[in-house]
């Protein structure tokens, strides 16, 4: 009898149960075992990628502690709307205490851990781009130079958000936020380049650094797995798109945070020990405006008239990326295969602390 | 065991004995030598306990913070601008209810820059919600650490033990250490009222909204409260198991038949006891009250101890002096404040039978001594009674003037501070060091 | 109350000889209270540091403004600052030097004075001699115990030993001792002299 032979592909994002997958390729949020260390009814904006980041890394880290683990939140939106007091979204021990000190109060949890002899118990903190980069960067850097065993998740929607979206220091150029606004002849944030964690993280040669994106949900519990395979200080740096602070559709979160790999802006990569260790090579380069354009906070770049000067600055800087990274080489480090949530090798930094 | 022994080294082996589990340490003149005795006790091995070496003030109290989150016993020092750096950091523990135990080695708040002592920067936390107690001397200062964290960790709240930089930290006495098996016996093990606990997960540090705010508030007023009923408690406690009395809430000094009382805190106290003794010699009816636990303010103690000074039968006006280790700029007075209140407050009791006469006496700003000799000069000024309401002891007036004529003649007549030293330095007759 | 103050610089243990005193004080089981006069700590510049010794609990905390015996560990500071300031009149002096009071143009100050409680001593000598180092704060001590009494020899070595260890505190214990002999010989041959009319 004749046949076709018929090949199925995998095709659309590898979205949580996807039942082709072999089961150790499926997201953590697929199993009814899941932590929900963020669990639903917080009062999170329709399209929120920090909350939808939080909840994919927590989720990670408490599978990979196997639930011994203790979160320390800075203030911010991740603070506020998951803990409107009487209620708390967190299933977790949690503790939230300023908005400057949660990589100092993380060292001190892990402090008392270790002088309990409570060794199997870990410890993350987290805080938005304001209470990492600017209010609560001598804090990290301290974190970071003591090797102090904390994970830090710094969840970036790069500006105040939570106040009304004011500049930060992880604001990028030319963004609008409300005290860089749009207006006179140099429109949006027209100094900085908004400061570079990643790569100060890697200054300090902690053990694991990382960047992710919520738009690839699986390398970022890929990431916050990997990174409890250490033990001393760790950092990812998660971008997380506002739709109320960029300006941007609460359906198009993922999206833009896809585009914002895509053009070069945003590198995801990992380091160790200071040193690159792999990047995630850009599919389908598109250029910057496709990613600005999704976003009012840059819609004083085209109208009434195209900046084009200031566009080119930002195409440049997404270019300096993919140079720096090699986003555009032929890496053998392909996407699907390096999404492995069965226990990596073992690669501890020193003895376990 | 006695010992002739540094200030800060007493202290820092008494809290040794207290079992810290968490030490954070940041240099700051002058409690620099506590944390450094302990970091070496730490690393001999001799104390069983996590030291951290961080960043600045601010990381200091935040680590402590996480650390008594995660239940452990915790402590920190500091002092003057480290104190005020950690601010944010202080309010939070108290708010929070964590029963860390923080000395603070008493030094000036700049500017200008002074690393000499007075109470400014304990007395600008005075609102923050912890307990504070005032060391007279040494002894006291080791001993109440201990009584510290027992207080602290039955009470869910946060205590500052404040001891004079230099003056007390500095000074070698001697001392009474408590022993390792007498500590244990007075303090027993940390178990926290809360703790964040993988097993038993909860939230801690949610934001409270209008409508419970003011409920959390009270609750740490009501520790307050608390708080003048268990530090009487708790060094009667310590008297009988040490021998000897240290801590509580006021110690008065030959107040009963006293007609003018000084009053005070800290190590001051010890040269005013002197003076106190040389004006009974001369026949002055004089007293001291020394405040030990300045928060909660112990109205009650302070009235009684102030009512035991009886009423004479010579009808003359019983005087109080208060000497202020600090200046609140724009007010008359901190601890007069409170004790106005205190001498004021309406508990249904008759008012005082006498006249009472309050003087305020601003001393030892920025690590100026005061000297029985001005000290003297002064009572007899209020048993005369001409002291000024308000007064600041062994002023200055060229200098003041001076830099008030400079400032009349020009506008920009320069930093008063600089001015005025070179004015010291111009006058002043080979002094020493 | 016995109140002794010390002049020195940074650098030349002036700090750490009060605190032996009350060490040494202790051990005789009086009371005893140590501190400098606090500043910001540079080698070279002036340090002074006080002791006082009581049969009572010491309560003051405010600085010694009129000792009863002076300690002068470096000479050169005699002419910038006004070291005998507040003196008891029968107050001791001990100076660290090899020249005698009008030597080292005091003759004026020592005419006022009972020359029986003024006294120079080598202490840096003898440092040098025994511990290898100009560190005069060890036989200043032993020194001071045979002009005043007010701690005896034995207190001094005592409390030497406890603070410091093998060759130092072996070098600083025969220094003190040469400095306490040293100073005792002088007190046996003085004779008890008329004081001077200013």
């Amino acid at each position: 009898m004749p046949y076709e032979r018929i090949k199925f592909y995998q095709t659309g994002s590898f979205a949580a149960g996807n039942r082709l997958l072999p089961e150790d390729l499926h997201s953590i949020q697929s199993s009814e075992a899941r932590a929900n260390a963020l669990t639903c009814g917080h009062r999170a904006c329709q399209g929120c990628g920090e909350a939808l980041g939080a909840r994919y890394a927590l989720d990670a880290v408490m599978r990979a502690t196997k639930g011994k683990l203790i979160a320390v939140n800075a203030t911010g939106c991740l603070e506020v709307f998951s803990t409107p007091f009487p209620e708390t979204s967190w299933q977790i021990a949690w503790l939230h205490s300023l908005f400057g000190n949660a990589p100092a109060v993380a060292s001190g949890v892990a402090a008392a851990l270790k002088a309990m002899g409570r060794t199997d118990v870990r410890v993350v903190a987290q805080g938005g781009d304001g209470g990492t980069v600017d209010i609560g960067m001598a804090c990290l850097s301290g974190m970071f130079e003591r090797d102090d065993d904390v994970f830090y998740i710094c969840y970036d929607n790069q500006a105040y958000m939570n106040t009304g979206v004011q500049r930060s220091g992880a604001t990028p150029p030319a963004a609008r936020t409300a005290t860089t606004p749009a207006v006179g002849p140099e429109p949006g944030n027209n100094f900085g380049q908004g400061k570079n964690v990643p790569l100060i993280a890697m200054a300090h040669e902690i053990p694991y650094v990382a960047t992710a994106t919520v738009a690839d949900l699986r390398d970022l519990e890929y990431k916050a797995t990997r990174a409890m395979d250490f033990h001393g200080a760790r950092y990812l740096h998660i971008l997380v798109p506002c739709p109320l602070g960029w300006g941007s559709s609460p359906a198009d979160t993922i999206k833009v945070a896809r585009l914002a790999t895509e053009s070069g802006l945003f590198p995801v990569f990992e380091a160790e020990a200071g040193q690159v260790t792999g990047a995630t090579p850009i599919r389908r380069r598109v250029p910057v405006t496709d990613y600005l354009r999704l976003q009012a906070r840059y819609a004083h770049l085209f109208r009434p008239e195209e900046r084009t000067d200031v566009i080119a600055r930002i195409q440049a800087s997404a270019d300096r990326n993919i140079a720096r990274f090699g986003l555009l080489n032929d890496h053998k480090t392909s996407h699907p295969e390096r999404v492995r949530l069965a226990p990596a090798p073992h690669h501890d930094s020193a003895e376990a602390r | 065991m006695l010992k002739q022994i540094e200030g800060s080294r007493a202290v820092a082996e008494a809290v040794a004995a207290c079992r810290p589990q968490v030490i954070c340490a940041y240099p700051i003149t002058p409690q620099t030598h506590i944390v450094e005795a302990l970091g070496a006790l730490v690393k001999s091995g001799e104390l069983n306990a996590s030291f951290m070496n961080v960043e600045s003030e601010f990381a200091a109290m935040s680590a402590v913070i996480g650390a008594s989150a995660a239940g452990a016993r915790a402590y920190t020092a500091t002092a003057s601008q480290g104190l005020l750096y950690m601010s944010e950091a202080v309010y939070n523990a108290a708010g929070l209810g964590l029963p860390v135990v923080m000395t603070v080695a008493n030094r000036a708040i700049g500017a200008p820059i002074n690393i000499w002592n007075d109470h400014s920067d304990a007395m600008s936390q005075r609102d923050a919600g912890w307990i504070q107690l005032y060391a007279e001397t040494n002894q006291e200062a080791a001993d109440l650490h201990v009584q510290a964290f027992r207080i602290a960790e039955v009470l869910s709240n946060p205590v500052m033990v404040c001891m004079d930089g230099f003056l007390l930290t500095h000074a070698s006495e001697r001392v009474d250490l408590p022993s390792q098996g007498q500590v244990d016996a007075f303090l027993p093990h940390y178990e926290p009222r809360q703790v964040l606990d993988p097993a038993d997960p909860v939230s801690i540090g949610a934001m409270v909204g209008p409508e419970a705010f003011t409920e959390v508030r009270y609750l740490a007023a009501e520790r307050m409260r608390q708080a003048l009923g268990l530090i009487p408690t708790v060094a009667a406690s310590f008297a009988g198991q040490f021998g000897r009395p240290t801590g509580g809430l006021v110690r008065p000094y030959r107040t009963e038949d006293a007609e003018l009382i000084v009053v005070a805190l800290g190590s001051v106290l010890g040269t005013i006891k002197d003076a106190v003794d040389e004006l009974r010699d001369d026949g002055i009816r004089a007293g001291a009250l020394g405040i030990t636990t300045f928060r909660p303010f112990p109205v009650q103690a302070v009235r009684e101890a102030l009512d035991g000074a009886s009423a004479t039968t010579t009808g003359r006006p019983r005087r109080l002096v208060v000497i202020e280790r600090a200046l609140a700029p724009g007010s008359d007075g901190i601890v007069t404040a409170d004790l106005r209140a205190a001498l004021s407050a309406p508990d249904g009791r008759p008012p005082h039978p006498r006249a009472t006469i309050i003087s305020t006496v601003v001393a030892g700003l920025g690590g100026r001594a005061v000297t029985r000799k001005s000290l003297l000069a002064m009572l007899a000024s209020a048993a005369r009674g001409d002291l000024l309401p308000f007064s600041f002891l062994d002023l200055r007036p060229d200098l003041i003037e001076a830099e008030l004529a400079r400032m009349r003649a020009a506008r920009r007549s320069g930093p008063s501070a600089e001015n005025m030293l070179r004015d010291l330095s111009a006058t002043a007759p080979g002094a020493l060091g | 109350m016995f109140q002794v103050r010390f002049h020195g610089r940074g650098g030349q243990g002036v700090v750490t000889a009060a605190e032996l005193l009350a060490s040494a004080a202790f051990r005789e089981d009086r009371y005893a209270q140590a501190f400098p006069s606090f500043g910001s700590e540079r080698m070279g510049a002036p340090v002074t540091s006080f002791c006082r010794i009581d049969d009572r609990p010491i309560r003051t905390h405010e600085p010694v403004t009129d000792p009863d015996v002076l300690l002068i560990q470096d000479p050169t500071l005699l002419h910038q600052a006004d070291l005998f300031a507040g003196l008891k009149p029968g107050g001791y002096v001990l100076l660290n030097s090899t020249r005698s009071f009008g030597e080292l143009g005091l003759a004026e100050f020592a005419a006022r004075r009972d020359s029986d409680r003024l006294r120079t001593l080598p202490a840096a000598n003898l440092a040098m001699a025994h511990l290898g180092r100009p560190l005069p704060g060890a036989p200043m001590l032993g020194g001071l115990a045979a002009l005043t009494g007010v701690v005896g020899l034995d207190a001094v070595l005592a409390a030497i030993a406890e603070r410091f260890t093998g060759k130092v505190a072996a070098g600083n214990a025969v220094a003190a001792r040469a400095a306490f002999e040293f100073v005792a010989a002088e007190q046996a041959t003085e004779q008890p002299k008329e004081k001077a009319d200013a």
